[in-house]
Protein backbone atom coordinates (compact mmCIF):
# COMPACT_ATOMS: atom_id res chain seq x y z
CA UNK A 1 0.00 0.00 0.00
CA UNK A 2 1.33 3.37 -0.92
CA UNK A 3 4.89 4.39 -1.37
CA UNK A 4 7.60 5.60 0.87
CA UNK A 5 8.02 9.37 0.99
CA UNK A 6 11.69 8.86 0.27
CA UNK A 7 10.83 7.48 -3.15
CA UNK A 8 9.53 10.84 -4.27
CA UNK A 9 11.87 13.18 -6.01
CA UNK A 10 11.27 16.83 -6.61
CA UNK A 11 12.10 17.19 -10.26
CA UNK A 12 11.94 20.94 -10.53
CA UNK A 13 11.13 24.06 -8.60
CA UNK A 14 10.94 27.72 -9.23
CA UNK A 15 10.04 30.90 -7.44
CA UNK A 16 7.52 31.65 -10.16
CA UNK A 17 3.92 30.70 -9.53
CA UNK A 18 3.54 29.78 -13.19
CA UNK A 19 6.20 27.09 -13.02
CA UNK A 20 5.19 24.03 -11.16
CA UNK A 21 6.86 21.22 -9.32
CA UNK A 22 6.54 17.66 -10.44
CA UNK A 23 6.65 14.84 -7.99
CA UNK A 24 7.68 11.50 -9.36
CA UNK A 25 7.01 8.12 -7.87
CA UNK A 26 9.32 5.41 -9.00
CA UNK A 27 6.73 2.77 -8.15
CA UNK A 28 3.98 4.23 -10.33
CA UNK A 29 3.05 1.90 -13.13
CA UNK A 30 3.73 -1.12 -10.93
CA UNK A 31 1.22 -3.85 -10.35
CA UNK A 32 0.39 -3.24 -6.70
CA UNK A 33 -3.34 -3.19 -7.44
CA UNK A 34 -3.76 -0.19 -5.15
CA UNK A 35 -5.31 3.15 -6.07
CA UNK A 36 -3.14 5.36 -8.25
CA UNK A 37 -3.89 9.02 -8.64
CA UNK A 38 -2.89 11.86 -10.91
CA UNK A 39 -2.94 15.43 -9.62
CA UNK A 40 -3.39 18.02 -12.38
CA UNK A 41 -2.88 21.53 -11.02
CA UNK A 42 -0.60 24.46 -11.85
CA UNK A 43 -0.62 25.90 -8.32
CA UNK A 44 2.42 24.76 -6.38
CA UNK A 45 0.51 25.17 -3.13
CA UNK A 46 -2.26 22.86 -4.29
CA UNK A 47 0.26 20.42 -5.76
CA UNK A 48 1.95 20.11 -2.37
CA UNK A 49 -1.35 19.89 -0.54
CA UNK A 50 -2.98 17.32 -2.82
CA UNK A 51 0.19 15.25 -3.06
CA UNK A 52 0.52 15.16 0.72
CA UNK A 53 -3.17 14.38 1.28
CA UNK A 54 -2.94 11.43 -1.10
CA UNK A 55 0.42 10.34 0.24
CA UNK A 56 -0.82 10.29 3.83
CA UNK A 57 -3.70 8.05 2.75
CA UNK A 58 -1.27 5.69 1.05
CA UNK A 59 -2.32 6.59 -2.49
CA UNK A 60 0.45 6.50 -5.07
CA UNK A 61 0.30 9.74 -6.94
CA UNK A 62 1.92 11.78 -9.61
CA UNK A 63 1.63 15.53 -10.09
CA UNK A 64 1.51 17.30 -13.44
CA UNK A 65 1.15 21.01 -14.14
CA UNK A 66 -1.53 21.34 -16.81
CA UNK A 67 -4.09 19.51 -18.88
CA UNK A 68 -1.71 18.79 -21.75
CA UNK A 69 0.69 17.00 -19.43
CA UNK A 70 -2.25 14.96 -18.12
CA UNK A 71 -3.18 13.94 -21.67
CA UNK A 72 0.45 13.25 -22.63
CA UNK A 73 1.04 11.00 -19.66
CA UNK A 74 -1.96 8.88 -20.70
CA UNK A 75 -0.71 8.79 -24.29
CA UNK A 76 2.56 7.43 -22.89
CA UNK A 77 0.61 4.52 -21.43
CA UNK A 78 0.25 5.44 -17.74
CA UNK A 79 -3.11 4.71 -16.15
CA UNK A 80 -4.72 6.05 -13.01
CA UNK A 81 -7.77 5.19 -10.94
CA UNK A 82 -8.34 8.79 -9.93
CA UNK A 83 -7.55 12.11 -11.57
CA UNK A 84 -7.86 15.28 -9.48
CA UNK A 85 -8.37 17.95 -12.12
CA UNK A 86 -8.15 21.70 -11.66
CA UNK A 87 -9.92 24.01 -14.17
CA UNK A 88 -7.75 27.07 -14.71
CA UNK A 89 -4.32 26.04 -15.96
CA UNK A 90 -1.96 27.34 -18.63
CA UNK A 91 -1.40 25.47 -21.93
CA UNK A 92 -4.57 23.35 -21.57
CA UNK A 93 -7.31 23.88 -19.01
CA UNK A 94 -9.04 21.14 -17.07
CA UNK A 95 -12.26 21.20 -19.06
CA UNK A 96 -10.47 20.64 -22.37
CA UNK A 97 -8.19 18.01 -20.84
CA UNK A 98 -11.15 16.11 -19.39
CA UNK A 99 -12.89 16.16 -22.77
CA UNK A 100 -9.76 14.85 -24.50
CA UNK A 101 -9.22 12.12 -21.91
CA UNK A 102 -12.81 10.92 -22.26
CA UNK A 103 -12.47 11.02 -26.07
CA UNK A 104 -9.39 8.83 -25.68
CA UNK A 105 -11.50 6.33 -23.80
CA UNK A 106 -10.00 7.02 -20.38
CA UNK A 107 -12.45 5.72 -17.81
CA UNK A 108 -10.66 6.81 -14.62
CA UNK A 109 -12.69 8.67 -12.02
CA UNK A 110 -12.07 12.33 -12.79
CA UNK A 111 -12.86 14.67 -9.92
CA UNK A 112 -12.95 18.37 -10.64
CA UNK A 113 -11.26 20.37 -7.87
CA UNK A 114 -11.53 24.09 -8.30
CA UNK A 115 -12.35 27.30 -6.51
CA UNK A 116 -14.92 28.22 -9.17
CA UNK A 117 -18.35 28.70 -7.70
CA UNK A 118 -20.21 29.65 -10.88
CA UNK A 119 -22.83 27.12 -11.94
CA UNK A 120 -22.16 27.47 -15.66
CA UNK A 121 -18.46 26.68 -15.16
CA UNK A 122 -19.31 23.60 -13.08
CA UNK A 123 -21.87 22.51 -15.69
CA UNK A 124 -19.33 22.83 -18.48
CA UNK A 125 -16.85 20.79 -16.46
CA UNK A 126 -19.48 18.11 -15.79
CA UNK A 127 -20.44 18.06 -19.48
CA UNK A 128 -16.77 17.53 -20.37
CA UNK A 129 -16.84 14.28 -18.40
CA UNK A 130 -15.90 14.73 -14.75
CA UNK A 131 -17.57 12.34 -12.32
CA UNK A 132 -17.99 14.87 -9.56
CA UNK A 133 -16.98 18.37 -8.54
CA UNK A 134 -15.53 19.63 -5.27
CA UNK A 135 -14.77 23.19 -4.39
CA UNK A 136 -11.24 23.91 -3.14
CA UNK A 137 -9.74 23.45 -0.68
CA UNK A 138 -9.58 19.67 -0.87
CA UNK A 139 -9.72 18.17 2.62
CA UNK A 140 -8.98 14.71 4.01
CA UNK A 141 -12.72 14.13 4.48
CA UNK A 142 -13.54 15.03 0.86
CA UNK A 143 -10.70 12.89 -0.43
CA UNK A 144 -11.74 9.92 1.71
CA UNK A 145 -15.25 10.20 0.34
CA UNK A 146 -13.90 10.18 -3.24
CA UNK A 147 -11.64 7.19 -2.52
CA UNK A 148 -14.47 5.26 -0.88
CA UNK A 149 -16.59 5.69 -4.00
CA UNK A 150 -13.73 4.35 -6.13
CA UNK A 151 -13.30 1.32 -3.87
CA UNK A 152 -17.03 0.58 -3.90
CA UNK A 153 -17.10 1.00 -7.67
CA UNK A 154 -14.61 -1.88 -7.87
CA UNK B 1 10.13 31.26 30.17
CA UNK B 2 9.85 27.48 30.54
CA UNK B 3 8.55 25.13 27.87
CA UNK B 4 5.05 24.83 29.36
CA UNK B 5 4.65 28.59 29.39
CA UNK B 6 5.92 28.80 25.82
CA UNK B 7 3.45 26.12 24.72
CA UNK B 8 0.62 27.91 26.46
CA UNK B 9 1.61 31.17 24.80
CA UNK B 10 1.69 29.45 21.41
CA UNK B 11 -1.75 27.89 21.91
CA UNK B 12 -3.25 31.20 22.95
CA UNK B 13 -1.67 32.96 20.00
CA UNK B 14 -2.99 30.38 17.55
CA UNK B 15 -6.46 30.64 19.07
CA UNK B 16 -6.34 34.42 18.66
CA UNK B 17 -5.69 33.96 14.92
CA UNK B 18 -8.88 31.92 14.63
CA UNK B 19 -10.83 34.34 16.80
CA UNK B 20 -9.90 37.38 14.71
CA UNK B 21 -10.61 35.51 11.46
CA UNK B 22 -7.03 35.50 10.19
CA UNK B 23 -7.19 31.70 9.88
CA UNK B 24 -9.91 29.13 9.40
CA UNK B 25 -10.14 25.37 9.74
CA UNK B 26 -8.15 24.75 6.58
CA UNK B 27 -5.01 25.81 8.46
CA UNK B 28 -5.64 23.00 10.95
CA UNK B 29 -5.90 20.63 7.99
CA UNK B 30 -2.43 21.74 6.93
CA UNK B 31 -1.11 21.18 10.43
CA UNK B 32 -2.64 17.71 10.51
CA UNK B 33 -0.82 16.81 7.29
CA UNK B 34 2.55 17.62 8.84
CA UNK B 35 4.33 14.53 10.09
CA UNK B 36 7.79 13.11 10.73
CA UNK B 37 8.36 12.51 7.02
CA UNK B 38 7.83 16.21 6.37
CA UNK B 39 8.23 18.16 9.62
CA UNK B 40 8.33 21.55 7.90
CA UNK B 41 5.30 20.99 5.69
CA UNK B 42 3.26 23.92 7.02
CA UNK B 43 6.16 26.37 6.85
CA UNK B 44 7.00 25.22 3.30
CA UNK B 45 3.43 25.63 2.06
CA UNK B 46 2.95 28.98 3.77
CA UNK B 47 6.31 30.26 2.48
CA UNK B 48 5.18 29.31 -1.01
CA UNK B 49 1.94 31.19 -0.34
CA UNK B 50 3.96 34.29 0.58
CA UNK B 51 6.07 34.21 -2.58
CA UNK B 52 3.14 33.45 -4.89
CA UNK B 53 0.93 36.08 -3.26
CA UNK B 54 3.57 38.79 -3.53
CA UNK B 55 3.99 38.07 -7.23
CA UNK B 56 0.22 38.12 -7.77
CA UNK B 57 -0.13 41.41 -5.87
CA UNK B 58 2.62 42.94 -8.02
CA UNK B 59 0.89 41.64 -11.16
CA UNK B 60 -2.42 43.07 -9.97
CA UNK B 61 -0.89 46.49 -9.26
CA UNK B 62 0.74 46.55 -12.71
CA UNK B 63 -2.49 45.48 -14.44
CA UNK B 64 -4.50 48.23 -12.78
CA UNK B 65 -1.91 50.83 -13.83
CA UNK B 66 -2.30 50.04 -17.55
CA UNK B 67 -4.10 52.64 -19.71
CA UNK B 68 -6.54 49.96 -20.86
CA UNK B 69 -7.17 47.71 -17.91
CA UNK B 70 -7.81 44.08 -18.84
CA UNK B 71 -10.41 43.21 -16.19
CA UNK B 72 -10.43 39.54 -17.19
CA UNK B 73 -6.74 39.37 -16.35
CA UNK B 74 -7.33 41.23 -13.07
CA UNK B 75 -10.11 38.79 -12.22
CA UNK B 76 -7.86 35.82 -13.04
CA UNK B 77 -5.15 37.08 -10.68
CA UNK B 78 -7.66 37.64 -7.88
CA UNK B 79 -9.12 34.19 -8.53
CA UNK B 80 -5.65 32.65 -8.10
CA UNK B 81 -5.05 34.54 -4.87
CA UNK B 82 -8.46 33.53 -3.58
CA UNK B 83 -7.64 29.89 -4.35
CA UNK B 84 -4.25 29.88 -2.64
CA UNK B 85 -5.45 31.81 0.42
CA UNK B 86 -8.33 29.37 0.72
CA UNK B 87 -5.92 26.42 0.45
CA UNK B 88 -3.85 27.56 3.42
CA UNK B 89 -6.79 28.85 5.46
CA UNK B 90 -5.96 32.57 5.22
CA UNK B 91 -9.60 33.46 5.68
CA UNK B 92 -9.43 37.25 5.75
CA UNK B 93 -7.32 37.35 2.59
CA UNK B 94 -9.78 34.98 0.91
CA UNK B 95 -12.77 37.13 1.96
CA UNK B 96 -11.08 40.28 0.65
CA UNK B 97 -10.52 38.47 -2.68
CA UNK B 98 -14.18 37.45 -2.87
CA UNK B 99 -15.22 41.09 -2.43
CA UNK B 100 -12.64 42.14 -5.03
CA UNK B 101 -13.95 39.66 -7.60
CA UNK B 102 -17.46 40.98 -7.12
CA UNK B 103 -16.26 44.46 -8.04
CA UNK B 104 -14.20 43.27 -11.03
CA UNK B 105 -17.49 42.63 -12.80
CA UNK B 106 -18.37 46.33 -12.44
CA UNK B 107 -15.09 47.24 -14.18
CA UNK B 108 -14.49 50.24 -11.95
CA UNK B 109 -10.80 51.11 -11.61
CA UNK B 110 -11.18 53.19 -8.40
CA UNK B 111 -13.20 50.39 -6.78
CA UNK B 112 -10.63 47.79 -7.86
CA UNK B 113 -7.80 49.92 -6.47
CA UNK B 114 -9.61 50.18 -3.13
CA UNK B 115 -10.09 46.41 -3.12
CA UNK B 116 -6.46 45.84 -3.99
CA UNK B 117 -5.45 48.03 -1.05
CA UNK B 118 -7.64 45.97 1.25
CA UNK B 119 -6.28 42.66 -0.08
CA UNK B 120 -2.71 43.95 0.43
CA UNK B 121 -3.53 45.00 4.00
CA UNK B 122 -5.08 41.64 4.81
CA UNK B 123 -2.17 39.80 3.20
CA UNK B 124 0.43 41.76 5.20
CA UNK B 125 -1.58 41.25 8.38
CA UNK B 126 -1.76 37.49 7.78
CA UNK B 127 1.91 37.30 6.87
CA UNK B 128 2.95 39.14 10.02
CA UNK B 129 0.76 36.92 12.20
CA UNK B 130 1.95 33.70 10.58
CA UNK B 131 5.60 34.69 10.87
CA UNK B 132 5.07 35.38 14.57
CA UNK B 133 3.35 32.01 14.92
CA UNK B 134 6.30 30.22 13.33
CA UNK B 135 8.75 32.09 15.60
CA UNK B 136 6.79 30.95 18.65
CA UNK B 137 6.80 27.39 17.35
CA UNK B 138 10.58 27.54 16.93
CA UNK B 139 10.96 28.78 20.51
CA UNK B 140 8.88 25.86 21.78
CA UNK B 141 10.93 23.35 19.80
CA UNK B 142 14.21 25.00 20.87
CA UNK B 143 13.11 24.67 24.49
CA UNK B 144 12.63 20.94 23.95
CA UNK B 145 8.83 20.96 23.68
CA UNK B 146 6.43 19.69 21.05
CA UNK B 147 3.97 21.84 19.16
CA UNK B 148 0.59 21.64 20.89
CA UNK B 149 -2.28 20.72 18.59
CA UNK B 150 -5.44 22.75 18.38
CA UNK B 151 -8.74 21.04 17.62
CA UNK B 152 -11.11 22.56 15.08
CA UNK B 153 -13.62 23.03 17.85
CA UNK B 154 -11.22 24.85 20.20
Amino acid sequence: MGIDAGMWKLAGSSSSSSTCRRFHASSLGGSSGEVKALVVDDSRINQMLHHKLLDNLGVENLVVCNGKEAVDIHVSGKQFDLILMDIDMPVMNGIEATRKLRDMGIRSVITGISSHTLDHVKQEFIAAGIDEYHEKPLTSAKLLSILNKIKHKD
Amino acid sequence: MDVVQLQSRLSEYLKSLFNDGTLDGQFLQLQQLQDESNPDFVVEVVTLFFSDSEKLLDDLSSSLEQPNVDFRKVDAYVHQLKGSSSSIGAQRVKNACIAFRGLCEEQSIPACLRCLQLVKQEYLYAKNKLETLFKLEKQVVAAGGSIPSLDAGS
